[in-house]
């Protein structure tokens, strides 16, 4: 590639405070390359391409656009630079459309007065339906979060840009929503858009990509073609060590689970799902997939309390329980990881060490009602060190760390009231390669110490690799449970979708394992 | 980011010693002494423009007529922490001062009047707070509303006309008139009650969960944390303890006014903003906003004893809460 990289960053510095966020970094971005950014949590990834957006300003260093030098002050300078991003974060009016936020930017532009909402909520629609039917008429907080995330987007693929960054765009997803935006990527690679793209899932990266730049603590490390890497060459780049075996080892087939921990029957909410059984035993980890908006969710926030339950039994170790609202959950020894970590499961503004207190103030509780604020320091470093949470101390608010290193904070909070059975839901969403592999490894641990574990999942290598059984969920129903020995992608995806795949999916779903 | 060196394993994360107080901590004494500071020159200049200003007399107005609403202002920045607003305040408290004055003038001992006035202050707290929590309104309407109908209480309770307590015994007086060793009671009920809650926002458990409920509701409610409980008790505890002031207001005036206290709400908020409350939940201190109100007080005695006109008063008054929620709007958004 000869021809002058239509962005380019030299030197770029970026600090927060006393943080080193970013430290002379560079990049190259050529025409109609889909190129990839690497690094464990917090290095760095989110605060460059805020910077590209001009959500953010650079201490030094320069950014350098089709040859020409330029500054990126606002959002709006980088539109018209046909620069685009889609965020970590969703950051969607809640209270608007869907339409509405696709099209934000153009009503933004628009010179006349009223708008043409017959018009918009067409081309919306058309816009939308590349990537899922989603109805554009619907309010977006009536969304779920991989929803919003897929309207996300959406939005970004309305603007005429050059460039498009996509922030972990599939972490939310799951592996038929992902597919179709790969194909929306390639479509834009061909005519001739430079595509950024961050994920910590490889096999995404080996199979759209055409080179990868990876960074380390905020420093540039290397940037190679993607044949010319593995996936261990990369991962040891990133972490700086290297990494052996990305699952723990599961339950042996002589090691027969436990007894029952926890067990339902017959749940309903009589409105997204009906007749739904789980059992979760001693010593395994139950996985549970499906497509979005089967229900899974929506399953767990019920047995928790969460959402009300019309019809439905659960038992804890062999008592019933009697769940009215989260709280009881909670004093039972059952709680939940929300998928939405940003919108239900962290507050942003409040300190890490608050944070993780949340979930059961009474055990930090002293005499006449105060609060332990030691106690509840050291739990937090105590916790936040066995997760490998980045961050200037326990004090500093959540809203400063880097996407993962919240999704961290955010297991923590759960893990603090010592569980007796943890539901998460996407546990390791934005988590990268290394922080994962610790993170199964515990849940592995927590499993074997008695902890009734489940995991919902959208990510197929996740389920198969950690999970002794899974539990597939579709359209409200449990369509089929499949043990160790039957576990594949294509066996998931076809309980899921409920239909017989054509060879070439197949195929496909391959590749991308 | 430098806290690790490269090389080093995942999980070994160097961690800064714990209790440390944060970014927000820090950002909040930041605000609170640049209050006291500006409140420190205003009085120092105006020690130079008027001998009388700097006196012990005047501190002691200032603070008596600011000591009763910053009672109020307790519970107002309570409430905007957990992401509510009581409009009605002003009424509540002449609420309380016409139910406890018609109760003594019915010859109820004026103590016990007044617990029962204060109780039904907090009878109208629960009311705003069922209709906040069970059925869903907002606070600002819910309050706005009662606000109204409380106003139009006193009214009927004392027919319109301001009832004439003179012959309130001289030890219940003394609740607002009298002093322990120069200093009145009145400021040492506010300090009591400032320094009772400041303590306990800042420390106890119950209140914790004041400030998860305000930052994050949903995720409040996904920590297992009975929002609607803590949104109703603060609306309670706020309608409260402006009864309590109400009570002390007929003790230190001798009568009961119905129209007594109209207005008097935004005076409260905007101290309970100006001392760093915020109107989206989430954040505020009492000290904070006791600040506000000594600052807006001290404006006050000031135009006042520089002879400004009344009608300017409030017109600067508005200025001050202007620039001072800019001058926060901006630190906190350098802070992204
Ligand atoms: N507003 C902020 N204030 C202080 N520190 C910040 C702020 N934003 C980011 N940082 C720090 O900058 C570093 C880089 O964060 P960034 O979000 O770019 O990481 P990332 O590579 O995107 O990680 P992830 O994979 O977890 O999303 C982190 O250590 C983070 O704590
Ligand atoms: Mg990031």
């Amino acid at each position: 590639m000869t021809e002058a990289p239509i962005l380019e960053i030299r030197n770029l510095t970026k600090t927060f405070g006393p943080v080193l966020a970013l430290s002379e970094v560079k990049f190259e971005l050529f025409r109609g390359e889909i190129h990839a950014l690497c690094g464990e949590n917090g290095a760095g990834k989110s605060t460059l391409m805020n910077m590209i957006a001009g959500l953010l300003q650079p201490d030094d260093g320069e950014i350098v656009v089709d040859g020409q030098r330029v500054s990126i002050a606002s959002p709006a300078a980088a539109q018209s630079l046909g620069i685009a991003l889609v965020h970590q974060e969703i950051a969607l009016c809640q209270d608007a459309t869907v339409a509405e936020n696709i099209y934000m930017a153009a009503i933004n532009r628009r010179r006349m007065p009223l708008m043409n909402y017959q018009k918009l909520y067409c081309d919306a629609q058309r816009v939308m339906d590349l990537l899922a039917p989603i109805p554009v008429r619907t309010r977006v907080a009536d969304l779920s979060i991989s929803n919003q995330q897929l309207v996300e987007i959406a939005k970004a693929l309305t603007l005429d840009c050059k460039v498009l960054m996509l922030d972990e765009p599939t972490a939310a997803l799951t592996e038929s929503e992902a597919r179709r935006l790969f194909a929306i990527v390639r479509g834009l690679k061909q005519r001739g858009i430079s595509i950024v793209y961050i994920s910590h899932r490889m096999a995404e990266i080996f199979s759209l990509c055409d080179r990868i730049t990876i960074f380390r603590d905020g420093r540039y490390v290397a940037t190679d073609p993607i044949e010319a890497v593995s996936p261990d060459d990369v991962v040891r780049k990133m972490v700086g060590r290297e990494i052996t075996q990305l699952y723990p080892d599961k339950l042996l087939p002589q090691e027969k689970p436990g007894r029952a921990i926890l067990c339902v029957e017959g749940l309903a909410d009589g409105k997204r799902f009906a007749d739904v059984d789980i059992e979760v035993r001693e010593g395994e980890i139950l996985g549970v997939g499906g497509l979005i908006g089967a229900g899974r969710s929506e399953i767990a926030q019920t047995i928790c309390g969460i959402r009300a339950a019309v019809a439905g039994t659960i038992a804890l170790n062999g008592s019933p329980l009697n769940i009215r609202h989260y709280r009881d959950a909670v004093d039972a020894g059952l709680v939940y990881l929300s998928e939405d970590r940003k919108g239900s499961g962290l507050f942003l503004d409040m300190p890490i060490a608050a944070n993780i207190a949340a979930l059961d103030l009474g055990r930090l509780t002293g005499r006449l009602g105060l609060l332990d604020r030691r106690a509840e320091a050291q739990q937090a470093s105590c916790l936040t060190r066995r997760l490998g949470v980045r961050m200037a101390g326990v004090e500093a608010a959540v809203s400063t760390l880097s996407g993962g290193n919240q999704q961290k904070v955010a297991i923590a909070k759960q893990l603090s009231i010592s569980p007796k059975v943890i539901i998460m839901d996407e546990p390791t969403r934005g988590i990268d390669v290394g922080a994962k592999v610790e993170i199964h490894r515990l849940l592995r641990q927590l499993a074997s110490q008695g902890v009734g574990i489940i995991v919902i999942s959208s990510e197929l290598p996740e389920l198969i690799g950690l999970c002794d059984r899974v539990m597939v969920v579709r359209e409200g129903k449990i369509a089929g449970e499949l043990g160790a020995d039957e576990l594949s992608e294509e066996a998931i995806i076809l309980l899921a979708s409920g239909v017989q795949q054509t060879s070439t999916q197949q195929e496909e779903a391959k590749n991308v394992a | 980011m430098s806290l690790r060196q490269a090389g080093e394993t995942t999980m070994a994360v160097e961690i800064k010693p714990a209790g440390r107080r944060g970014n927000i901590a820090r950002m909040a004494t930041l605000r609170e002494a640049g209050l006291i500071a500006i409140i420190l020159a205003l009085c120092i200049a105006m020690s130079f423009a008027s001998p009388h200003f700097l006196t012990w007399g005047n501190l002691r107005a200032m603070m008596m007529s600011f000591s009763i609403e910053g009672i109020v202002v307790v519970g107002m920045t309570i409430l905007l922490i957990v992401g509510g607003i009581d409009l009605s305040v002003g009424s509540v408290v002449c609420f309380s001062m016409v139910v406890s004055g018609a109760l003594f003038l019915s010859g109820l001992d004026p103590w016990t009047a007044s617990l029962i006035g204060i109780a039904a202050s907090a009878l109208i707290g629960a009311v705003m707070g069922f209709f906040v929590t069970v059925v869903g309104l907002n606070h600002f309407i819910t309050s706005l509303a009662a606000m109204v109908i409380v106003r139009g209480m006193c009214l009927v309770v004392t027919k319109g006309t301001p009832l004439s307590l003179f012959t309130l015994p001289p030890e219940f007086k003394a609740l607002g008139q009298g002093s322990f060793r120069d200093i009145p009671y009145v400021i040492l009920i506010f300090v009591m009650v400032v320094a009772i809650f400041d303590f306990l926002l800042r420390r106890a458990t119950a209140f914790r969960k004041v400030f998860y409920t305000g930052s994050n509701e949903k995720a409040a409610q996904y920590s297992g944390i009975k929002t609607s409980h803590v949104k109703f008790w603060v609306t309670v505890l706020c309608s409260t303890l402006a009864g309590l002031a109400g009570v002390i207001y007929m003790a230190r005036f001798g009568a009961a006014t119905p129209t007594f206290g109209a207005g008097m709400e935004l005076n409260i908020i905007a101290a309970a903003v100006i001392g760093g409350a915020s109107l989206n939940g989430g954040s505020g201190t009492i000290f904070g906003a006791i600040l506000g109100m000594a600052l807006l007080s001290v404006v006050t005695s000031s135009l006042i004893l520089l002879d400004v006109s009344v009608y300017w008063q409030d017109m600067i008054k508005g200025c001050i809460l202007l620039a001072a929620v800019s001058i926060d709007h901006f630190l906190h958004s350098r802070k992204f």
